[in-house]
């Protein structure tokens, strides 16, 4: 039997706003979170009959209580999706989304699926990093890993040792730089579109409704930055300003097999390239992204100076700038986090692969010029994962006359 | 109509330091689609679901702050009202009311119509989002905003006022008509609550028009919120049905009143005054039919059915489910298999119940193979006609079908089972037998259960190996339908075997009442006396259809009739066998044993109420004439003596449970609190016994 290989497409992707840990979702279920986004996704995709979805990969870190359960199938099963779509829990710590994504993606190429919903949350306020873990005694009888690199803030701060042209005032600038940013998206309704409000319980308050990122402080200052707690070293670099917080939300996205997407009148909104994770040092988890990126780009057949669009999850702002000087981008590239990233919006671990997506199909569509973007993110345990991404509404590709005819609305047409 | 602010005086002095208080809270939320800022307001008794949201004085007057600040906030421009999860509110404080007398009914009724209405009349359109159940007080806030979404899995929604003596009387009565038409109104508020107070789902409340959109629980506020939000800028318009307000209100109206004088006789004050409100709805502008619910509310307190069926409603809410009596429930054993002595109507009927309810293997088994198999089949049956109807499903009932056999062989079928029930002929001897020989082939502690509905227990058990184990476990007819269990413990009965049959009694969805050993036990005690009492009056002269027109509103049917139902022989074996007990109190009639002699099937001619002329001539009837009233209060003078008597010798543990078997065990009205209620209140128990029951 010959086999062939099949396009990946990536059709809509949402989450919910985002929350500070303690906040506005105390009193909501982490489930919850990830079914609002399950049930939107299939609200504005009403020509997707919901029994055509082939899988529901759903990522959480700490998958117990309410993040237990092999979330992808319970959520779908919640969701009131028909109980002939699987579903599974997958978990790599902040690329969870991603690597439901890719896993997933892996599975339309070869022939497995045609179309999946893949995602992921963390409520940080129920779940926080670390909760119940039973870490191997030989990590510290055999020095297989530092125990100082389970603290994501001390593994910042190790990058920092690593590349010392990083100082805490190119991190403040990129955090405050991040916050413009976001205002700014907003401000001209980029992020919106794709939130999901969610119902908020609180016994005291009684019901609200999350419509907007509650981490988001949009007239930070370099100057309040400067002032802030070094709290993983005396006199260190790595503060709450120039990190992303401790947050709670979900995100999901629709990819599909790009004919079925095409069958089914479902928009193109991105096509998958290629992907790939790689490991480093634990002690520097941060500077993931740069080998993995190398990676993904090798295997695509493409360098750094192809790629337009970059999505890069500002877990750290040290990350980042570790990640633009070795490509040798200037740390305030329009093309680089262009709506603003994690610093502002948050990062609920394993949630924030998709977000990433989301955020980079925006930047595609306003910007056909770009033919190729990427996602990338750090991991913790000292790995990076990055996705390639392709540009359907690139403009010259139109010019070109292949396959793919893209109207603006990213239909397929 | 009384103001506000006076009525929030009088409402804070009638409320009371235990309130649970059902706190509303406002919060603001920006609506999506640009619609602007809605005060949503949640009411929350700060308890979990198990404790629904009821409203008490002080939590009108909380919810009354609530709207007034919605009110006065310019930024908001519209109201919506839900409640905690799984919960909007369960209505009026059942205790506040019980305890506020007629003034204060009228106090808690005008507060009511006062607060609900300003969602109607504020000046600011609102929303009512049912989340989940919402039943009298709860569903009446939501009927007064401008529109309605509605969870279609809320549990219950409804208007059940009528079954506990009330009437809908903040608004129900006058709104839901109005909203739905009556036709349907009159399910909802009187024909419901009459049917043991069944309610509706989400689906079905939607269905029926209460609400204008219905959405799942995956998101349903956030979908109701949006939803609001449509509607307020115009993108959805809501668009109800015309309501008939000519020969269709009529109609409804008599069906309504059909279904009062059906169900209870007329009997029952609060559903003639549902009905009147019914009526009233189709021209009362708003004030007339708010002021027609505070009269009827107000009139309805001072009656004493209110009371009663108050009285009812915790003895089958609370009592039921926890027995008086019953032992820790730690101590019961676990039933894995039940073995049925006899395969008859009674030994199927039973098989089907304990099949259904424990799920496990139930063994039938009789002198002969044929009949054994004549059970099986009915259980069978039964179940097929279950998953035909779409109430089950094929696995489900092949599970079922599958526990359930039939054999001849005792010895191997009983061997592993923990809980074997006799349903033989009611003959002591034959019992004891039956028990004897099952002795020999299970375990030293398998509970041994017999049905008997009139037969000593202890002397049952005495010749038993192991007579701690015997229990009595009756039924009633139908074993499908009525909800009493009358355990009984005979003398050596020990606690384990109680455990285990009150812990089964629960898992059977049965209500479990404890009875001392003792002839007939309750409910067969009762209704003998109560039948034999009849027959002496008719037997004495008085017309058998004037004797059948007295228990209207007592008994859920005439006498006579029930005779015909039981059959006449099974009703001359109760009295004959209270009669060997009691000859002094309990009268054996002639007349029925005549009537069982001749093989009739009742009194009446078949079809009438009218006596058999066949029958008449059977009788032999005395010259004393009475009329209806003076055999209600004979009658009732005997059962107030009985119930007297049955408490002294510890039949019952109290009068409590002498009522909820009746209402239970017997269909004596629950708006009458079964029997001691009544008693009491119509001065039979003071005239008998010189002293009341409660």
């Amino acid at each position: 039997m010959t086999r062939q290989l099949r396009e990946v497409v990536f059709v809509d992707g949402v989450r919910t706003p985002f929350g500070k840990a303690k906040g506005q979702y105390a009193e909501t279920r982490a489930d919850d979170l990830v079914i609002k986004c399950i049930r939107d996704l299939l609200r504005r995709n009403p020509d997707l009959p919901p029994e055509r979805i082939d899988e529901v990969a759903i990522a959480a870190t700490t998958q117990i209580g309410d993040q237990g359960l092999t979330l992808g199938r319970t959520a779908g099963l919640l969701s009131g999706l028909p109980a002939s779509v699987p579903g599974f829990a997958i978990d790599r710590m902040c690329a969870g989304a991603m690597t439901a994504v890719t896993t997933t993606a892996g599975g339309i190429a070869f022939g497995s699926y045609d179309v999946v919903i893949a995602g992921g949350v963390e409520h940080m306020g129920r779940h926080p990093m670390g909760e119940g873990v039973d870490p191997n005694p030989r990590i510290v009888a055999e020095r297989i890993v530092d125990p100082d690199a389970l603290v994501m803030g001390n593994t910042a701060e190790n990058v920092h040792d690593r590349y010392p042209a990083i100082t805490k005032e190119r991190c403040d600038a990129l955090a405050v730089r991040s916050q413009q940013r976001a205002a700014a998206a907003y401000e001209a309704g980029i992020i919106q579109p794709d939130l999901v409000p969610v119902a908020t319980r609180s016994a005291q308050e009684g019901w609200g409704l999350a419509t907007v990122d509650e981490p988001m402080r949009p007239g930070t200052t370099v100057e309040q930055l400067a002032g802030l707690k070094t709290p993983f070293r005396p006199h260190g670099r790595v503060t709450a300003g120039n990190a992303a917080g401790i947050n709670d939300g979900a995100t999901a996205c629709l990819l599909a097999d790009e004919e079925t997407a095409r069958e089914l009148g479902l928009p193109v909104r991105m096509r998958m390239v290629g992907f790939a994770f790689a490991g480093v040092e634990p002690e520097v988890m941060a500077v993931g992204p740069i080998p993995a990126t190398e990676k993904a780009l090798a295997k695509a057949g493409l360098s750094i100076e192809d790629i337009d669009a970059f999505e890069i999850n500002e877990a750290f702002a040290v990350q980042v700038l570790a990640f633009l000087d070795h490509f040798g981008l200037a740390e305030d590239d329009e093309r680089v986090n262009p709506y603003g990233g994690a610093i502002a919006f948050g990062h609920p671990l394993a949630s924030s692969g998709v977000r990433l997506m989301t955020q980079l199909a925006r930047q595609f569509e306003a910007r056909p010029e770009a033919r190729y973007g990427l996602t990338s993110m750090c991991i913790g345990l000292g790995m990076g994962g990055t996705v390639i991404w392709e540009n359907p509404h690139w403009s010259a590709h139109q010019e070109q006359g292949e396959a793919a005819i893209i109207d603006s609305a990213g239909k397929v047409a | 109509m009384t103001e506000l602010s006076t009525l929030i005086e009088r409402a804070t002095a009638l409320a009371s330091e235990d309130e649970v208080v059902t706190t509303a809270r406002l919060r603001k939320v920006a609506l999506p689609a640009g619609a602007g800022v809605m005060g949503l307001i949640t009411l929350d008794n700060g308890l979990d679901h198990t404790r629904p949201n009821t409203f008490g004085p002080r939590g009108l007057i909380s919810l009354d702050a609530a709207i007034d600040a919605a009110l006065a906030d310019d930024e908001i421009v519209a109201l919506g009202v839900t409640g905690k999860p799984f919960i909007l509110a369960a209505g009026a404080d059942l205790t506040t009311l019980a305890a506020a007398g007629p003034d204060g009914v009228r106090v808690i009724a005008e507060l009511g119509h006062a607060v609900f209405r300003r969602l109607i009349d504020g000046g600011k359109p609102s929303f009512g989002f049912i989340n989940g159940l919402a039943l009298g007080g709860g569903l009446e806030v939501a009927l007064h905003c401008t529109y309605r979404t509605i969870l279609d899995t809320a549990a219950a929604v409804g208007l059940p006022e009528v079954m506990l003596g009330l009437v809908p009387g903040w608004g129900g009565s006058h709104l839901l008509p109005n909203l739905i038409g009556p036709e349907r109104a009159t399910t909802v508020f009187i024909e419901n609550p009459l049917n043991n107070g069944r309610t509706l789902t989400g689906a079905q409340a939607f269905g029926l028009g209460i609400a204008d959109a219905m959405f799942t629980g995956a998101d349903f506020l956030e979908r109701s919120l949006s939803w609001a939000g449509d509607v307020l800028t115009g993108t959805i318009t809501v668009e109800r049905t015309e309501i008939d307000r000519g020969e269709a209100w009529d109609a409804a109206v008599r069906r309504a009143e059909g279904v009062v004088a059906g169900r209870t006789g007329g009997a029952s004050p609060a559903g003639v005054r549902a009905v009147d409100l019914l009526a009233g709805a189709r021209a009362a502008s708003r004030d007339e039919g708010f002021a027609a619910e505070d009269d009827a509310l107000e009139a309805m307190s001072r009656t004493p059915e209110l009371l009663a069926s108050l009285y009812s409603f915790d003895l089958v809410q609370k009592r039921a489910k926890r027995p008086a009596g019953a032992p820790d429930r730690a101590l019961a054993r676990k039933v894995t298999k039940v073995g049925i002595v006899g395969a008859g109507l009674m030994a199927s009927q039973m098989a089907l119940l304990f099949v259904q309810r424990l799920k496990v293997p139930v063994v039938l088994t009789d002198l002969d193979q044929s009949r054994a198999d004549k059970g099986v089949a009915y259980v069978h049956a039964e179940l097929d006609k279950r998953l035909a109807a779409g109430k089950a499903s094929p696995d489900a009932t092949n599970r079922l079908k599958a526990l359930v056999s039939g054999t001849v062989d005792q010895a191997s079928a009983f061997a592993d089972a923990d809980f074997v029930i006799e349903a033989v002929f009611e003959e002591l001897s034959v019992k004891r037998q039956v028990f004897a020989a099952v002795e020999k082939v299970v375990s030293p502690e398998t509970i041994l259960a017999t049905n008997t509905s009139s037969l000593s227990i202890t002397e049952m058990a005495a010749d038993l190996d192991h007579p701690e184990r015997l229990v009595g476990f009756h039924f009633f007819n139908p074993v499908a339908v009525m909800p009493l269990l009358e355990i009984i413990r005979g003398k050596e009965t020990d606690e384990a075997t109680l455990a285990t049959a009150f812990a089964t009694g629960k898992a059977l969805k049965k209500t479990a009442v404890l009875v001392k050993d003792s002839p007939s036990f309750i409910v067969n005690r009762l209704l003998g006396r109560f039948m034999g009492e009849v027959a002496r009056i008719a037997d004495d002269g008085t017309p058998i259809e004037v004797v059948d027109r007295a228990f209207a509103g007592v008994t859920p049917m005439p006498p006579y009739l029930l005779i015909a139902l039981v059959g006449p022989a099974i009703a001359l074996h109760n009295g004959e066998t209270l009669h060997a007990a009691f000859p002094e109190r309990f009268h054996v009639s002639a007349n029925l044993r005549a009537v069982v002699e001749a093989g009739k099937p009742g009194f009446y001619a078949p079809g009438t109420f009218e006596v058999d002329p066949a029958v008449a001539e059977l009788m032999t009837i005395g010259t004393t004439v009475l009329d209806e009233t003076q055999v209600r209060r004979r009658t009732l003078e005997a059962l107030a003596d009985e119930t007297s008597r049955m408490l002294e010798e510890g039949v019952a543990s109290a009068p409590e449970d002498i009522d909820l078997a009746m209402i239970t065990g017997a269909g004596f009205c629950f708006w009458n609190g079964g029997l001691t209620m009544l008693l009491d209140r119509e001065g039979i128990s003071t005239a008998v016994l010189g002293r009341t029951f409660h």
